[in-house]
Formats: structure tokens, C-alpha cells, sequence
């Protein structure tokens, strides 16, 4: 299925872009992250599993379990640092 | 009615704000507000290199917009308040400058201060908001504070943020 994928702040700047489609059967939110790693260089300094990571799926906090679904929009993001 | 969360670039006007949210409502009795500001940490320390000389503030639109609507509804769950209004900025900002107003109204106080700070622990580790710092060593992201996931957690919700 496709996926909309988006990068925020550090994450963006490593990966050098905010936004991309990915064709992909990952069903939820740890297997994507996985597979993004699986490509290597910057997803996977970036993404790697012990670095605080925060993820948002349809713009709506999530967490390794939450499942995904064609068309969805998954952001990957550092913790947030607003107020 | 005012829309009840604004992010944009521009400064806002706190006495404006503070009139357009309790305009023509004759049940308030108290209005609690709290305005964060950008603050140099080299006037705190005296140390040269922790100067901030600008701030850079990115956020995710859309979900920002969102995520702070839901903490406002999760907050009249929990408060009696009458009217909330939140307003951040983003985009660059110098020392000094404000950056987030949040306002609460309600017929007496207890329930307007409490609603005010709840609106702000939620945000400091909910909302998607990033700030990054220029500085003499260059320009580098701040870090979340556990501090911040603490506070959140006293009104009974445990997140994972920093």
C-alpha cells in the first residue's frame, strides 16, 4: 500500500527532505520504522530504535502498535519542544 | 465566535486577547492567562556560549491546530471554564519576544488557573512545536525536558515525551 511519510525538525534536516511516498506492507508503526532503518544511512541514524523518536499517524500521537492503512500520513519527529 | 487556537507568525496583542475572550460574557469572574517568552539562558548563567541570540520555531500544520483543539476539549472534561484561547507563534523570534499566550475564563478563579496550567503541561509535550537555538557555537535543536512529562503526569496522564 501507499503511505505518505513526513519528517520534522532534526529528523528532517538528517534525512534532507520533509516528505515522501513509500510503497510498503508494514502493518503498524514499529515495522515501518524498522524497515526505514533497513535502508541505512541517515534513516538509520536517525530512526535508530534507542533515539527518542516520537510518531504521529493521521496527525494523531501514536506508538509502536498503531496500525496503519492505505493512504495514511506517518510523521516521525523528535520530542516536541513548544510553549 | 474567536476561534479558540491561532499559530502564526505574528506578535499578539495580550490586552486585545484578553478583551476579545471574555467580550460580552457576563458569566465570567476570573480570566488566567500565561504568556511564555523567549529567554537568553546567558542572562541566567553569565556564560558566555549559552547566548541565544535567535530562535527558530517549527511546527507541523495541521496536526498542531489539532492536537491543541483536543487538549482544550480534554481540559472542559476536567474544568469548569467557560471560553480558552491559544495562541503560538512560529517561525523566527529573538530574545524577549512571546511566544505562546494561553487564556482561560470561568465564573471564579480556582477553575481557570487550574485549567490554564493544565493547557500549558499538555502542550509543552503534546503539541508538535520544535525550537531550535542560534547560538555562538551555531544553531542546535532544544532538548524535551523530563521535567516537562512530570508535570503533565500530576493531572494523571502519562506520556513519553522526552
Amino acid at each position: 500500500m501507499k503511505i505518505q511519510v513526513r519528517y520534522f525538525a532534526s529528523l528532517r534536516e538528517t534525512i534532507g527532505f520533509a516528505a515522501e511516498a513509500v510503497d510498503t506492507a508494514c502493518e503498524d508503526v514499529a515495522s515501518l520504522r524498522l524497515e526505514l532503518i533497513a535502508r541505512g544511512g541517515a534513516y538509520a541514524e536517525c530512526l535508530a530504535i534507542e533515539r527518542p523518536v516520537r510518531v504521529a499517524v493521521n496527525q494523531v500521537m501514536a506508538h509502536d502498535a498503531t496500525p496503519l492503512s492505505a493512504h495514511c500520513e506517518v510523521a516521525f519527529f523528535p520530542p516536541v519542544t513548544g510553549g | 465566535m474567536l476561534p479558540r487556537v491561532a499559530i502564526q507568525t505574528e506578535d499578539f496583542d495580550v490586552s486585545q486577547e484578553l478583551t476579545a475572550l471574555r467580550a460580552h460574557d457576563l458569566r465570567v469572574g476570573a480570566v488566567c492567562s500565561f504568556v511564555g517568552t523567549v529567554r537568553d539562558t546567558r542572562a541566567l548563567t553569565g556564560v558566555a556560549q549559552d547566548e541565544v541570540q535567535a530562535m527558530e520555531l517549527e511546527h507541523y500544520p495541521g496536526m498542531t491546530e489539532k492536537s491543541i483543539e483536543a487538549m482544550i476539549d480534554e481540559a472542559h472534561k476536567r474544568f469548569d471554564f467557560y471560553a480558552a484561547r491559544v495562541v503560538h507563534r512560529v517561525g523566527r523570534l529573538l530574545p524577549a519576544d512571546q511566544i505562546v499566550f494561553v487564556a482561560v475564563t470561568s465564573a471564579h478563579r480556582g477553575e481557570s488557573f487550574k485549567a490554564c496550567e493544565f493547557l500549558m503541561d499538555y502542550l509543552k509535550t503534546q503539541a508538535p512545536f520544535w525550537k531550535k537555538e542560534q547560538t555562538p557555537q551555531g544553531a542546535q535543536w532544544v532538548d524535551a525536558r523530563v521535567a516537562d512529562d512530570a508535570a503533565l503526569a500530576r493531572w494523571g496522564i502519562d506520556v513519553n515525551n522526552a
